[in-house]
């Protein structure tokens, strides 16, 4: 069970606002993670705890592919991020590396920034704790649970690989 | 089936693909840069595999923050360049490198009826070879380097058909900033573009790699155009491999058509902050510019550089601006050399950058301050895209940007 404060923002958060590519010329998961959200919160990474919450309307993520984003956003301590819908790449790399997200207009609708909720990823169960109101998110395809419960793309491949050359 | 539903039935070894299937896809070339390459290059380690299921298929371009722009990327070019050399994968070296995008198809690495899949969104852009070709983060691009495979889910493809005859100064660039306006920066998420009509027959093949480059730019997986005659003459002049041409059923079934009549299309200003956010030049009003970027791999090919040269030729760029040229390769720049077009931007009072994504990025080579407007022939105009989160960049065709060099406001060459 997750649980934390909602950070809310806009339709179209692009992967330049999520990290800059000023900061690419590293890739520490850690050192990305000081500028999340800089270009549109600029004191974003002061303020999260870990466990808090990323919310967003329609698109998060749109732009560029690079994975450094969903790193950043975990590595800053998010547990997970809901919007009405997600840029395709952005959605592969958070599966890929086990950063959970949420589909969930409804719930977008309903929330404040500010307000804290409990997510239950298993279920796609959202309540908003400031209001008492209760949303389901959508859930994964079955094909996706696989990767996920693998613990990510990585451990996938390497159980695939392993069990062909069994 | 659509274009991209065929090729991607062929690379599964089904009869038949739909919308909403998930498939194990096999891929002909794997790409990543110096940026998305190093993450990559970490998680293919974790596999546990000591070689790259192919090297023949990988690709790494250090192209962002090269030549290396400080300490920190040169670390990352390191990274890549010694496990290039280490795997025996394509690799391109300061001196032999453009940016990647202009350089895979240019080299015959990337032919009609592949599959390509890249760290890089912009991937996309052999679309226009009448390949598949999508951008993945470096996860992705390391599962696909150890088993020359990658999950996909087939998507609903848009049929983008353009009628008519463009105006003088209208390109390819002009044609697909002129869907993201109308359909928006998600209009297409998930989705295939495939475009077609009698003005993309007629299009160059430089600006059908304009028109795929930003099908992104709209949210899209790919960005397909058929390969015609002059595209197969393109890919079999660069490479001794053979290939395959699929053409679209003509009962295939789409998400939607839109038509589109380009004798109504004016050159597009996107403005900041999406690309969505376009208008007709002649609409931009009064906007004054410091510094004007011609390059990228959406708009750094040789015809690119004509058209820019050919409105600047025997004038001046205005003494307030910028104006910063970056041939996409090597072969590019060459070529702009023996036409004289590299003199032209010269005596005209140009910068002209050996080839770097540069400033596209943000990165190096004319970065923005704050309160700093620029002009660009690139893709994407975001809060920072260019520099201070605080600077503007408005995106358009090279005759545009060119002009508007020239007269320090966004200017059309019309108004010349
Ligand atoms: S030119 Fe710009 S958009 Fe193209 S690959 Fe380089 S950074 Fe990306």
């Amino acid at each position: 069970m997750i649980s934390g404060r909602v950070y809310k923002y806009g339709d179209n958060v692009d992967t330049d606002a999520i990290i800059p590519a000023r900061y690419l010329n590293v890739s520490d998961p850690a050192e990305l993670a000081v500028h999340c959200m800089e270009d549109i919160d600029v004191n974003f990474a002061g303020k999260v705890q870990a466990g808090d919450i990323i919310m967003a309307g329609a698109n998060f993520g749109c732009g560029s592919s690079r994975e450094h984003a969903p790193l950043c956003i975990s590595a800053a301590g998010v547990s997970c991020v809901i919007a009405c819908t997600f840029a395709r790449i952005f959605f592969r790399n958070a599966i890929n590396i086990g950063l959970a997200l949420l589909e969930c207009p409804e719930a977008v609708e309903n929330t404040s920034d500010g307000d804290r909720l409990e997510v239950e990823l298993e279920t796609g169960n959202i309540r908003n704790l400031s209001t008492g109101k209760i949303f389901e998110a959508r859930p994964y395809p079955e094909f996706m649970r696989g990767i996920i419960k693998s613990g990510g793309l990585i451990q996938y491949t390497r159980q695939q690989l392993s069990a062909r050359q069994e | 089936m659509t274009l991209a539903e065929m090729i991607l039935a062929s690379h599964s070894h089904r009869e038949k693909v739909a919308p909403g299937e998930f498939l194990d896809v096999d891929i002909d070339m794997v790409l990543s840069n110096d940026i998305t390459g190093p993450i990559a290059i970490k998680e293919f380690t974790k596999i546990g595999l000591e070689r790259v299921f192919d090297p023949q298929k990988v690709v790494m371009v250090p192209d962002h923050f090269t030549p290396n722009k400080d300490i920190a990327s040169a670390e990352q070019a390191k990274m890549v360049r010694e496990f290039c050399n280490q795997q025996g994968c394509h690799y391109f070296e300061v001196g032999r490198v453009g940016i990647e995008h202009v350089l895979l198809h240019e080299q015959g690495l990337v032919l009609p009826g592949e599959v390509i899949i890249g760290a890089d969104s912009h991937t996309c852009t052999y679309g226009a070879l009448g390949a598949f070709a999508t951008g993945m983060g470096s996860t992705d691009i390391a599962t696909a380097m150890a088993t020359g495979k990658i999950w996909m889910k087939v998507p609903p493809t848009i049929r983008f058909n353009y009628h008519g005859t463009p105006g003088r100064w209208v390109s390819g660039k002009d044609y697909i900033l002129y869907a993201i306006g109308d359909i928006g920066v998600d209009g297409a998420l998930y989705s295939v573009m495939e475009f077609g009509g009698e003005a993309i027959d007629n299009l160059s093949l430089e600006g059908r790699f304009t028109m795929a480059n930003m099908a992104i730019e709209a949210g899209a997986k790919a960005g397909l155009f058929y390969a015609d005659q002059k595209t197969v003459e393109y890919a079999s002049s660069r490479t001794e491999r053979s290939f395959t041409v699929y053409k679209p059923d003509p009962c295939a079934e789409y998400a939607r058509v839109i038509e589109y009549d380009v004798s109504d299309i004016e050159p597009q200003v996107a403005f900041p902050h999406l690309p969505s956010n376009t208008r007709p030049v002649s609409q931009a009003g009064n906007i004054k510019i410091d510094q004007s970027v011609i390059g990228s791999c959406t708009n750094g090919r040789i015809e690119d550089l004509r058209v820019a040269a050919s409105v600047m030729e025997g004038k001046e760029v205005d003494h307030r601006v910028r104006c910063i040229i970056i041939p996409g390769s090597q072969d590019v720049y060459l070529q702009a050399l023996k036409e004289g077009l590299i003199e032209t931007f010269i005596r005209s009072g140009c910068s002209v950058s050996t080839p770097t994504c540069g400033p596209c990025l943000g990165g190096h080579m004319g970065i923005l301050a704050s309160g700093e407007k620029a002009i660009a022939t690139t893709n994407r105009n975001f809060v920072g895209r260019m520099g201070s989160p605080k600077s503007e960049v408005y995106l358009s065709n090279p005759a545009v940007a060119a002009a508007s060099a020239l007269t320090g406001r966004i200017t059309s060459p019309e108004n010349l």
